[in-house]
């Protein structure tokens, strides 16, 4: 098969918050930089993004620390974030936010002239001394639509060459190194391969592997997919955060700033529950703790609604100007999607999968790492291949997510990427040679869905998967349903492998594009289900019944999951901070 | 119920048509894009672009019963009466007066590069400070209605200005878009902008029919952002 090939000094296959932090790097300092991306950019993940990005850039409280900020991060994270990673991202961050202010992204005031902070769940100052802190920065409730439109305007001013609408398929590897990627262009299906020294996945998260998630329709989790394929390992992938406040029914989400400006929570007997749970920071505390609060509430018979299947998110108290200044998103969705107006009355809500903690472990440039045993021993660089935003594992959220902390990570990340691969280019880097062999490799896939004459249809396989990733890889987890899931999708991949693909036009074909996601999603869940069973205890957001608790002898540490044997290790987590001294391991409380 | 869908495949139909289904919604208030989903279950070959599903991505504007709007945000119930009880049929046809790529997908770039004419970005070339650039929460109030855009087209493919100059005249979004950095305390470019906008067609072919205002999903007003540009340009030229 001969193909069409392009050379950039750089890919960025991603046009989310990270993707285009990075390009808008490179291409700034002159680099010649394609932006690959399945949906026009503003079009990304990062748009829906509500409450606001985390950082201590001290406008609501001058003595704001972002030590303190590290410190909530790695209590957040149940201490397997790693903390090298982490003091990086919270003491650059206030230099990345303020970039973006420059940039022209419309936060929220204060009366001084400054960026507006809300209180965020997990939130504390002076080292969980000081109360509750207000560091989340706001554009109203629509901080991620504002930080992704100023980027794409900064990349569009810098000449980042945009191919929009193409769908990378996946990386082309000359031995160990990477050489592009192959992508197609959705409009045309035109085939490409994209050759470059650095490729970075900025593909994000992969919600859509589960029924019920807040994550939009395109998270299929592409980069997963992709580095899974090649053989490049995922870690700690069992961590999904499932957010307290998806509408019930249908999974939209509203934002943790509800109860960062007030908003709490009660149960059918009206009872401000999370009082019980977490006494301190109440509804205030990590999301995970959140989450399992109104889980058991639900299980124990005081849910709201004629199946009591949900709770209530009380925010009428706070008043109508409040809430149509600070979450007039919020107030549309929960018309919308909830049948509610915060203003008069409550939301239903319920834990909802949100956030993929777990991906493609990096160093704090973006490099993607490998095991040189595969599922142990010592962490390489990948020649050729970085990752940045949700894809990545770098770690900076551990086993759970703070919430405001995703949006820091995508600047502050796509940044470091965009810095290092500049001077690696400016030194010289290798481009790897691909032989019509690995080109063919790149491509196999695509060509298996073309030659495809009958079977299941994409839509009953996806259905199948996300339901049984639903049933056994939710909020709480059992050994045996785990081990039934497992199975459940091992026999997926076979029935996948056999799936048909009825539609083989060329223009705008959605059809084969679901088809290529699916590959995609059955890769994420089947990491995640071997890595979840594997991981004997619960933390952060891993909550097994049949191992109650966190077991620092034994799991105080990354796991890693290797697709080439689908054996499950265990990585160091760094603690080993250069500025400031190790956060130990505690008991954690809200 | 019925659903009426504009079908276009380049490669095999030679004209466009009007293909119906039957859907089972159970008598559910859905949104049209679960309508659509559940179509594309049976018929994959349908094509149409979503991602949020929530009304903040911009990405499935499309024409429902005559009238723009975002399918994942609009409910049966509002489409037109009588549509959710299945007296009459759901039709849904790309957005009009762009190039249909396929079926209800359309070529957007003619929309893009107006966009782009107007430099949607802040124009500021004095020295940053080390923090942030400070502004009043009067003055960062002056941009909202105007930096929520999703550029979603709704508006300007609703415009019979748009469909007669598509070339010269630059649309509401673009013109929202120019309004909301001129609006911005911190950009400087605010002269540079207007001389751009000071011909007889980049703004002066809007005729206030303000169908950008009526069908605009995140009740936007672009005709009062082009008064204001108005006002600007007449004040200047004084
Ligand atoms: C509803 C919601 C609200 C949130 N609110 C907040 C918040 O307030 N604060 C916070 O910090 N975090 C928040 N988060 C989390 C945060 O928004 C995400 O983690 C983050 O936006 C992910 O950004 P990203 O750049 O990694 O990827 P995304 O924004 O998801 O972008 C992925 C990009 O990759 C492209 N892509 C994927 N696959 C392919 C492929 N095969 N080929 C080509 N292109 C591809 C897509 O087109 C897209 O451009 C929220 C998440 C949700 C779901
Ligand atoms: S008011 Fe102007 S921009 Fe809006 S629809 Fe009418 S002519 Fe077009
Ligand atoms: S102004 Fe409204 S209708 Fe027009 S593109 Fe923006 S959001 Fe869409
Ligand atoms: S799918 Fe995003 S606006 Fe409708």
């Amino acid at each position: 098969m001969s193909i069409r090939t392009v050379t950039f000094d750089a890919i960025v296959v991603g046009g989310g918050g990270a993707g285009m932090r990075a390009s808008l790097q490179m291409a700034q300092s002159g680099f010649k930089t394609a932006l690959i991306s399945k949906v026009f950019p503003t079009r990304s993940h990062t748009v829906s993004a509500q409450g606001g990005i985390t950082c201590a850039i001290a406008s609501s409280d001058p003595n704001d620390d972002w030590r303190w900020h590290m410190y909530d991060t790695v209590k957040g994270s149940d201490y397997i974030g790693d903390q090298d990673a982490i003091e990086y991202m919270c003491s650059v961050g206030p230099e990345a936010v303020f970039e973006l202010e420059h940039m022209g992204l419309p936060f929220s005031r204060t009366e001084e002239g400054r960026i507006y902070q809300r209180p965020f769940g997990g939130q504390s100052k002076n080292f969980g001394e000081g109360g509750q802190a207000a560091r989340t920065c706001a554009a109203a409730d629509r901080t991620g639509h504002a930080l992704l439109h100023a980027l794409y305007q900064q990349n569009l001013k810098n000449g980042t060459q945009f191919y929009s609408e193409w769908y990378a398929i996946d990386l082309v590897t000359v031995g160990d190194k990477v050489a592009g990627v192959i992508a197609c262009c959705i409009e045309t299906g035109e085939v490409v391969f994209f050759k470059a020294k650095a490729t970075v996945f900025a593909t994000g998260g992969a919600g859509r592997i589960y029924s019920s998630t807040t994550n939009a329709l395109i998270n299929t989790g592409d980069g997963i997919g992709m580095a899974l394929r090649t053989g490049v390992p995922v870690q700690d992938i069992e961590m999904w955060q499932f957010h307290p406040t998806g509408i019930a029914g249908a999974g939209v989400l509203v934002t943790e700033g509800c109860r960062g400006e007030g908003g709490y929570l009660v149960n059918k007997d009206g009872e401000r529950f999370m009082e019980r749970y977490a006494p301190n920071a109440k509804d205030l505390a990590g999301r995970d703790v959140v989450a399992r609060a109104m889980m058991m509430e639900i299980l124990d018979g005081r849910g709201c609604g004629p199946n009591g299947d949900h709770v209530y998110l009380k925010m009428d108290h706070l008043g109508e100007e409040v809430l149509h200044s600070r979450l007039p998103g919020i107030c549309e969705l929960s018309i919308t999607f909830g049948h509610a107006d915060p203003v008069k009355e409550p939301i239903p809500v319920v834990p909802t999968c949100h956030y993929m903690m777990g991906g493609v472990p990096t160093n704090i440039h973006g490099q993607a790492l490998r095991l040189s045993g595969g599922h142990e021993g010592e962490a390489k660089q990948i020649d050729g291949l970085f990752a940045v935003g949700e894809v990545a594992c770098v770690s900076v959220h551990g086993a759970n997510r703070l919430g405001g902390n995703s949006l820091l990570d995508l600047v502050v990340f796509g940044r470091a990427a965009g810095l290092y691969i500049e001077d690696a280019l400016r030194q010289g880097m290798e481009q790897a040679e691909p032989t019509a062999d690995d080109l063919d490799r790149a491509t196999a896939r695509m060509r298996r869905w073309e030659d495809s004459t009958g079977g299941e249809s994409v839509a009953e396989l996806r259905n199948a998967l996300q339901s049984t990733m639903q049933n056994a890889f939710g909020v709480f987890r059992k050994g045996d349903l785990m081990q039934d899931g497992v199975k459940k999708v091992a026999e997926l991949r076979e029935r996948i492998a056999n799936g048909h693909l009825e539609d083989k036009s060329k223009a705008f074909n959605t059809a084969r594009i679901e088809a290529l996601e699916l590959d995609n999603l059955l890769e994420v869940a089947e990491a995640t289900a071997i890595a979840a069973e594997g991981r004997n205890e619960s933390r952060g957001a891993h909550s097994r019944y049949d191992f109650p608790d966190r077991d620092d002898e034994n799991w105080l540490c990354h796991s890693i999951f290797d697709p080439n044997t689908k054996k499950l290790g265990k990585r160091d987590v760094n603690f080993k901070p250069k500025t400031v001294d190790t956060f130990q391991p505690k008991v954690r409380t809200y | 119920m019925k659903v009426s869908i504009y079908r276009y495949n380049p490669e095999t139909d030679k004209e466009p048509y009007m293909k119906e289904y039957d859907i089972d919604t159970q008598g559910k208030d859905l949104m049209v894009l679960d309508v659509l989903n559940l179509v594309k279950e049976k018929d994959p070959t349908l094509g149409y672009r979503r991602s949020c599903r929530e009304g903040v991505c911009g990405s499935d504007g499309m024409n429902m019963n005559g009238k723009n709007g975002l399918a994942c945000i609009t409910a049966l119930s509002t489409v037109a009466p009588g549509v959710l009880e299945g007296r009459k049929p759901l039709i849904l046809r790309p957005l009009p007066g762009l190039p249909v790529v396929r079926d209800l997908v359309v070529d957007m770039t003619m929309f893009y590069n107006q966009y782009e004419k107007v430099q949607p970005y802040l124009q500021n070339d004095t020295p940053a400070p080390a923090i942030e650039r400070l502004q009043s929460p009067e003055e960062r109030e002056k941009i909202d209605g105007l930096y929520e855009c999703i550029l979603c087209a709704c508006c300007s493919t609703s415009c019979p200005s748009f469909w007669w100059n598509p070339e010269k005249f630059l649309g509401p979004a673009a013109l929202l878009q120019s309004y909301r950095f001129l609006a911005d305390s911190r950009d400087l470019a605010t002269d540079e902008r207007l001389s751009k906008l000071d011909d007889p067609f980049s703004l002066f072919r809007c005729r206030g029919i303000m169908n950008c205002v009526s069908v605009c999903p995140k009740g936007l007003n672009p005709t009062r952002a082009i008064g204001h540009i108005r006002e600007m340009l007449l004040e200047r030229g004084v």
